[in-house]
């Protein structure tokens, strides 16, 4: 849901709306919870993920071989095999999400490294009326500040129209809304993107050829994010539109109100997750409640994502959620796995409610995938290459916050496994890299600049 | 396993952020003009530096131990999924590439622009002699890895000793340069050394060595 915020009339406009909802949808950074929780926090992801594992018990139970002793063995035992599936596949939902996370910013900094357009100056968006141009520091402060607080209160106001448009069922207007942003942001920004790296390595490009390369490139990525294609193929859509948007915020913020809304966004995040009348969480409450999916094209999942056409009305004891995410998963285990045989698969794609018992069987040793909002890689990207472009110790920053990045996250997904609830993932992460980034570039580098020109090795 | 790593990385990473702390401030504190002081703080800030690292690294020995005691703790037949020798592999690798990323990194990156080695009078064979010692401290921090883990697992405090005293003779050897026998040759021993000694702890042996370049 959070995710649609895109409207598209203006450049500048799907940014803020996407960030909003970016920043809005991390929530559902959930869900790698296999078969704890009994909570039902969470996005609606998270939600059928912990249907599908308290599912798993009575099958662990049911199936009956495990052990030889009584079921209440047979209880702690598949508890113990699920805390401990839970800690192996937690660990391997960090890893893939260290994948993609890695991926953009190694997009990003590409970018800025070798195109000059990304660290030009030419203007700002309307959302950060105030230049820093000015001479005084305490000036530019204060313009980096009121440039924050309009971009913020923009932000707020987008995810509270976004729980209202939700609240009020108008789902074909969030349709719209979200096809036509990404409709801008995979054919527009691409554009741009594309003459501007061109133009940087001289290369020459005629316009037939460039309208059908981003022909192609839009309506296939407008196919896979929206509707159907291949996991991988959507995952790289997502990490690249993720790239293109960092990369325009990285041009149009000013230096110090950059920073200052990482770490505003940052905290508005915390707040908007966990405050109870928080518009996040009241979004992802009343997912809960009417048991649909939240939309899901501008959020990262590691598993099959079905559009919301996939969702069905519920049938019995499992939402059409938890048997779209089944099909989903079991799609998703399917592509793994080439024992599953391809008309399965195609099946899961086209009907879920159809298969719902086998699916759970099919679960049981599974993994489930792991979601995380279009927006925290967004904002991830958005630190590292601001890093990248400004910091004059260059890499040397740019690598430490890239770990600090990463740490932040993987202590966000431990917290995850501990609370059993949505949490944002921005701000541990952008809290580590704000640190990382100021004190490498101001500490750390005269100390590793002097210990080179000396060839000294610590 | 492979989420070691990065944790390495970011206890590298706040280790030599405090180093550099230590530094700056005794830097700003000080006479920028006098040159022995300054050459004289530089070499505390390495050697403080590598002791903080050495802290950090028996830090991490302490966390990754309550992890795998947490790990073990929730399996179900008490035997651990991974064993503490691969977690000081690890560890030792993470270090060792955090290190060598941010020694290496910057050079790298100027390598490609224009200019001439040496111009100014320097060493002709920066580059090359920077690669090396990069080189050495990788493989060397990698075992020193295991040789400390091994030591702190097994109490013998004269191992993790000797590890420190390996470290600060490495990073005091590069004191010498740009008389590069005198940083290159005892790091390149220090490191067959360590090697054949963290080779020996891991449980391999002359016979072992013979019959893996036999194919047998």
């Amino acid at each position: 849901m959070i995710t649609f915020m895109n409207n598209s009339d203006s450049e500048e406009e799907p940014c803020n709306e996407r960030t909003s909802l970016m920043s809005a949808e991390s929530p559902p950074v959930p869900s790698y919870q296999d078969g704890l929780q009994a909570s039902e926090a969470g996005g609606a992801q998270a939600h059928r993920k912990r249907r599908t594992g308290s599912s798993r018990s009575p099958n662990n139970i049911a199936d009956g071989d495990m052990s030889s002793l009584g079921v209440p063995v047979r209880e702690t035992t598949s508890e113990n095999e699920e805390e401990e599936l839970t800690l192996k596949y937690g660990a391997k939902h960090v890893i893939m999400l260290f994948v993609p996370v890695t991926l953009c910013m190694i997009v990003v900094v590409a970018t800025i490294k070798s195109v000059r357009f990304y660290t030009e100056k030419n203007g700002q968006l309307i959302y950060t009326p105030f230049s820093e141009d000015t001479p005084s520091v305490g000036q530019r402060l204060l313009n980096s500040v009121l440039n924050t607080i309009i971009m913020i209160s923009v932000i707020v106001v987008m995810t509270v129209f976004l729980v209202l448009l939700y609240k009020y069922r108008c789902y074909k207007f969030i349709h719209g809304w979200l096809i036509l942003s990404s409709l801008m942001l995979l054919f527009l920004f691409t554009y741009i993107y594309l003459g501007e790296v061109l133009k940087t390595y001289n290369v020459a490009m005629d316009y037939p050829t460039l309208f059908l390369v981003i022909w192609n490139f839009g309506a296939v990525g407008m196919i896979c994010i929206h509707w159907k294609g291949p996991l991988q193929l959507q995952q790289a859509y997502l990490i690249m539109i993720s790239a293109l948007m960092a990369l325009v915020f990285i041009k149009y913020l000013p230096e110090w109100s950059a920073w200052v809304i990482l770490g505003a966004i940052s905290i508005y995040d915390l707040m908007a997750v966990l405050c109870p009348k928080g518009p996040l969480r009241m979004l992802v409450e009343t997912a809960q409640e009417r048991n649909e999916p939240i939309f899901p094209a501008l959020i990262y999942s590691s598993a099959m994502m079905w559009t919301v056409g996939m969702a069905k009305p519920d049938t019995a004891a499992r939402g059409s959620t938890q048997q779209t995410w089944d099909a989903a998963e079991d799609g998703r285990e399917n592509h793994r796995s080439p024992l599953h045989a391809d008309p399965q698969r195609s099946e899961t794609r086209s009907s879920g409610p159809t298969r719902p018992i086998t699916s759970f069987e099919e679960l049981e040793e599974e993994e489930r995938g792991v979601k995380l909002g279009l927006g925290d890689f967004i904002f991830y990207s958005v630190l590292v290459g601001k890093a990248a472009a400004t910091a004059s110790g260059d890499w040397n920053t740019t690598l430490a916050c890239f770990v600090a990045i990463l740490i932040g996250l993987c202590l966000t997904l431990l917290l995850l496994a501990v609370f059993k609830k949505a949490l944002p993932a921005l701000p541990i992460s952008i809290t580590f890299g704000l640190i990382f980034y100021f004190s490498t570039d101001n500490l750390v580098r005269p100390f590793m600049d002097t210990l080179a020109s000396h060839q000294l090795y610590i | 396993r492979a989420l070691a790593v990065p944790g390495r990385a970011f206890f590298w990473l706040v280790s030599l952020l405090l180093s550099s702390l230590i530094w700056f401030i005794a830097v700003k504190a000080s006479d920028p003009r006098d040159e022995l002081l300054q050459k004289g703080l530089l070499i505390f800030g390495v050697m403080f530096s590598v002791l903080l690292q050495e802290a950090f690294r028996f830090l991490y020995y302490k966390l990754l131990r309550k992890a795998i005691e947490g790990l073990v703790a929730l399996s179900e037949d008490g035997c651990s999924p991974i064993s503490i020798q691969q977690m000081a592999y690890v560890a030792g690798v993470g270090f060792g590439l955090m290190s060598g990323a941010f020694s290496m990194i910057n050079l790298l990156a100027d390598s490609l622009g224009p200019g001439t080695v040496g111009i100014h009078g320097d060493s002709q064979l920066y580059f090359l002699t920077s690669a090396f010692m990069t080189m050495v401290l990788i493989f060397l921090h990698t075992f020193w890895g295991i040789l400390f883990f091994h030591g702190c697992e097994h109490r013998r405090w004269w191992e993790i000793a000797a590890v420190v005293v390996m470290h600060l003779a490495v990073s005091g050897s590069t004191f010498c340069n740009p008389l590069y026998v005198g940083s290159l040759v005892p790091s390149y021993v220090l490191m067959a050394a360590a090697a054949t000694w963290a080779y020996l702890l891991s449980g391999g042996s002359a016979q072992n060595l013979r019959r893996f370049l036999l194919c047998k």
